[in-house]
């Protein structure tokens, strides 16, 4: 397949482009890319580019099947989003999201790659679990799917698992997600033993004595709703540990979903004491706070909880400095009757793959992050963090994931809607604007 | 325009002649008590004891009734009627209660009142006195002791004003207004 | 009248329909005291109490409530009931409202519970105590009482005492009292009062001696058992030693000060016999004034058709 998408506004980081261009595509990989700022070239309608005849105008929809012209006047282009912080439940939760359904969310939301977290069941801990998530993605997912494996054994933590087996199955980064490693010695040892496959430990940042069950964060709102508090400084003693485990053992540490204003501070002080950390932040943490849980709204239950609004400023300005390198969903899908019931029992998450941008659009609506900023957070720095540089660029040769992105295209959530069968949410009803109108990948093209 | 059907002149003379009939019906005041229906009747049970105190030169026990609770037609009622207070501070078993409203109509009114009052005790009959009989009986209740009886429309509404509330003693004769 | 279908807290009320429904109960308070103790005002409605957590005296004061008013009562325990069998609580709720409830009681250990109810079905919902968040029906009643013993409300300075952090009962007296005017303060040991509950305009007071200075309401609070040993408090007895209230005590709050306990009461442990027996004590007359204020709640809430 063959696709020319003309006079967008490219903005590629990873080459540093910014401008109105073009960009070709041929047989699943960028072909070329022309900007305005380049030397001029003759222009692409009387057949600059070798193999075709490309003054032929096929419009939006295009005659011709193996070859497309995207007018993208007024859209951004950007290389396509990863999300390095997604459940997608298979295998063993079916029912709450498979690995069709959750990439087909992530296409719509603009997503051409996503890293698959390992609370599965049975646990992602070896590398069988490895080779069935790439072989189900291979057959059914919409987009790139990279596994995270997990570092210890079911996860419990207590033995680490086995990294190299799985690196080599295709693993990228591992994570007990879902809970933490909370004996230091078993994290020190996984974070040194990272080391020898160069590969990220993202870890869940909490103190589950101290979060002693809590549901939503500890204050007033706590307070008020009789619901069991979890104080900030759980999600911030462990960051604390970690960064300095990190420092002893000079591993990747990647700390995951970062809610804080305590947490955006000792990340700040690692960062400037040169220690090798990187951290990432969720839509709902720099959008809601505390406040979206009253009247009990278990679509507003999610773990970290949301937090207060000095927090929430706090993560924006980590976003806007560049404490905070990413921006993930954590994407938690549940089934509807899971989330149907008492607080306490009802489980933690939010469906984001589908909200993700539109939230994230808003930051550079207000001035928080510019364009380029944003695609940095969503693309190239998870790129990086990975080490997956074919991935989050736009530049030619490599596989061609890109979004076409409308930002100034309405969209009101409906989770009703969603291709996630996590329905969810607690931005059901909201207006975003700006959406992902073209997602491009794995050779294929999407549109909405 | 509301029609004045009594003023406070004609409201006293009728209330003094009920006294006296009560009074000569029962051959005295022995065993009798006064009930008023709130909130209406409490006022007027109140003057008919003061009545028949300068007639008979006796006190006779008054109590206050409130009937919200026993009404019928609290299913299809839009809002909640208020409750009063039900003060019937003397034992009603043997006693003779003469039971005072205001306007008889339907007679529902009256039937909730027989049903609290058979709550509290075994009357050894009840008697009922209104200022007002404007007709309408949807069940098969009679007064004992009449004021003025008002032939009306169901179109029309009479409202009984009195100084214990704050008004004029009158009794008034309105139209319904549509979408009231 | 009630502008919700529900009870679920008193967060969730105006202080003109918490002084509805107590002028309402006052007029129920009378029926009880006639010797026919019913009025037929609920007939042919149905009440449901459905109680996921066990309490012998709050249903039987909302069961003796609803009977009083001639609904027709039943009474759905957990034990015994298909919950153990794994449905879910919105498939209970669901059942027990097919079977023609037109109220339902609701007590459960988690908060909000009445509140999922309450989105999710028809009838009336009456929150009888949700874990740590609630227990509307009986603060009303403790607003009833001092009113009636106090002739008003606003102004009076009441101090509730005991594990404030873990009581649906303080924080329902808490929102009631303070929209009701008076001056409530709090004692208790720092563990067990929360440092959020400033901002819900009320005075804290560690030390009983301080706090009662001057108080016209104590209102006393059960100290669990269950809370020994979790280093709330080193032990039950050095609990009580502190903030249990004795004759001595008592003597700091004003001559006429009252004294309640929403029950059951350890004896000698937050309140000496003297006390819960003496005539400071308005506690028996609570227990009455609940079924007033519970018949007040139904009717307000059943008495009339809804759309």
């Amino acid at each position: 397949m063959r696709i020319l998408i003309k006079n967008g506004h490219v903005i590629d980081p990873s080459q540093g482009l910014d401008a109105i261009g073009d960009i070709f595509i041929e047989n699943g990989k960028i072909k070329e890319v022309r900007v305005q700022k380049t030397p001029p070239h003759p222009p692409l309608a009387k057949g600059g580019l070798r193999g075709g005849d490309l003054s032929k105008k096929t419009g939006k929809r295009g005659t011709h099947p193996s070859f497309r012209t995207i007018d993208a006047k007024g859209l951004v282009v950007m290389p396509g989003l990863i999300d390095m912080h997604v459940h997608l439940r298979e295998p063993g939760f079916e029912y709450k999201e498979t690995i069709k359904t959750g990439t087909g969310a992530a296409v719509r939301g603009g997503f051409t790659t996503v890293c698959c977290m390992p609370n599965t069941y049975p646990v992602h801990d070896n590398a069988s679990v490895t080779e069935f998530i790439i072989r189900r993605a291979a057959e059914e997912g919409y987009c790139t799917v990279l596994p995270i494996g997990a570092i210890t054994k079911g996860q419990k933590g207590e033995e680490l698992a086995e990294m190299g087996t799985m690196v080599k199955e295709g693993c990228i980064a591992f994570s007990d997600d879902g809970s933490p490693v909370m004996n230091s010695l078993i994290m020190r040892r996984a974070l040194e033993y990272s080391k020898t496959f160069d590969v990220p430990i993202i870890s869940h940042c909490e103190d589950v004595t101290l979060s002693d069950n809590g549901v939503v964060n500890e204050g007033l709102m706590s307070v008020t709703l009789g619901l069991k508090g979890i104080p900030a400084e759980s999600e911030q003693i462990m960051i604390f540990r970690d960064i300095a485990l990190a420092e002893l053992t000079g591993a990747r540490l990647h700390i995951a979903h970062v809610s804080t204003e305590g947490s955006v501070q000792l990340i700040r002080d690692a960062k400037n004491r040169g220690v090798h950390v990187t951290a990432e932040t969720c839509p709902h943490y720099f959008s809601l706070t505390e406040d979206a849980v009253k009247g009990y709204d278990t679509n507003a239950k999610v773990n970290p909880p949301l937090r207060t609004d000095r927090d929430r400023q706090a993560i924006k300005e980590g976003l806007r400095d560049g404490t905070i390198d990413v921006i993930a969903t954590d994407h938690a899908p549940h089934h509807t009757d899971e989330k149907l019931r008492e607080f306490d029992m009802a489980p933690s998450g939010i469906s984001g793959l589908e909200t993700a941008l539109g939230l994230s659009l808003r930051l550079v609506h207000e001035g928080v992050l510019t364009l380029k900023e944003l695609v940095e957070k969503m693309s190239l720095h998870p790129a990086r963090i990975l080490r997956i540089y074919d991935k989050g660029t736009l530049k030619a040769g490599s596989e061609a994931e890109v979004v076409i992105v409308d930002s100034n295209r309405e969209l009101k959530v409906d989770a009703g809607n969603f291709f996630s069968k996590g329905k969810n949410t607690p931005f059901h009803g909201w207006i975003l604007k700006g959406m992902a109108v073209t997602t491009i990948c794995k050779g294929k093209l999407y549109e909405q | 325009m509301p029609k004045e059907l009594m003023n406070e002149h004609d409201i006293n003379r009728a209330l003094t002649r009920i006294a006296h009939e009560i009074i000569e019906k029962n051959k005295g005041t022995k065993n009798l008590c006064l009930v008023g229906i709130q909130r209406g009747g409490v006022h007027l049970a109140k003057r008919l004891a003061s009545e028949i105190k300068a007639i008979e030169k006796k006190d006779i026990a008054v109590g206050s009734l409130d009937i919200a609770l026993y009404r019928d037609d609290l299913n299809i009622r839009k809002e909640h009627p208020v409750i009063r207070r039900t003060e019937v501070p003397f034992e009603v078993t043997d006693l003779k209660i003469i039971l005072v409203d205001d306007v008889l109509f339907t007679g529902r009114s009256i039937r909730a009142a027989m049903d609290a009052l058979m709550d509290l005790g075994r009357p050894a009959n009840i008697q009922l006195t209104v200022l007002i009989d404007r007709g309408h009986r949807e069940l098969p209740i009679k007064a004992d002791f009449v004021g003025k009886n008002i032939p009306t429309a169901l179109s029309e509404v009479v409202e009984v004003q009195l100084k214990e509330e704050g008004e004029r003693d009158r009794v008034l004769l309105k139209k319904i207004k549509r979408g009231t | 009248m009630l502008t919700t279908k529900d009870l679920l807290g008193i967060k969730e009320l105006s202080r003109e329909e918490i002084i509805l429904i107590l002028d309402t109960a006052a007029g129920f308070k009378d029926v009880l005291g006639r010797d026919i103790k019913k009025v037929p005002t609920l007939r042919g409605r149905t009440a449901v109490n459905l109680f996921f957590e066990p309490s012998t005296r709050t249903r039987t004061s909302f069961e003796l409530a609803a009977k009083r008013l001639s609904t027709d009562v039943i009474n759905f325990s957990v034990p015994t009931s298909s919950v153990v069998k794994g449905e879910s609580l919105i498939d209970t709720a669901l059942t027990v409202q097919a079977l023609g409830a037109d109220l339902i009681i609701i007590r459960h250990s988690s908060a909000g519970v009445p509140h999922l109810l309450s989105k999710n079905l028809r009838a009336s919902i009456i929150n009888a105590g949700d874990g740590t968040n609630e227990h509307p029906t009986q603060a009303l009643l403790d607003a009833f009482t001092i009113k009636e013993k106090k002739g008003k409300i606003e102004g009076l300075t009441i101090a509730i005492v005991g594990d404030i952090a873990h009581s649906r009962v303080a924080k329902s007296n808490i929102y009631c009292l303070t929209k009701l005017g008076a001056k409530v303060r709090l004692i208790g040991p720092p563990t067990l009062i929360p440092k959020e509950i400033e901002a819900m305009r009320v005075a804290v007071f560690h030390r009983m001696e301080d706090g009662l200075k001057g108080v016209d309401v104590l209102i006393m609070l059960r100290i669990q058992m269950e809370r020994q040993g979790k280093g709330f408090f080193p032990s039950i007895e050095e609990y009580s030693k502190n903030w249990g209230i004795t004759s001595e005590r008592l003597s700091h709050a004003r001559h006429d000060v009252i004294v309640m306990h929403p029950g059951p009461m350890n004896r000698g442990i937050e309140i000496t016999s003297e006390i819960a027996d003496g005539p400071h004590s308005v506690i028996l007359e609570q227990v009455t004034n609940g079924i007033a204020v519970r018949m007040a709640v139904m009717y307000l809430l059943a008495g009339v058709k809804r759309s």
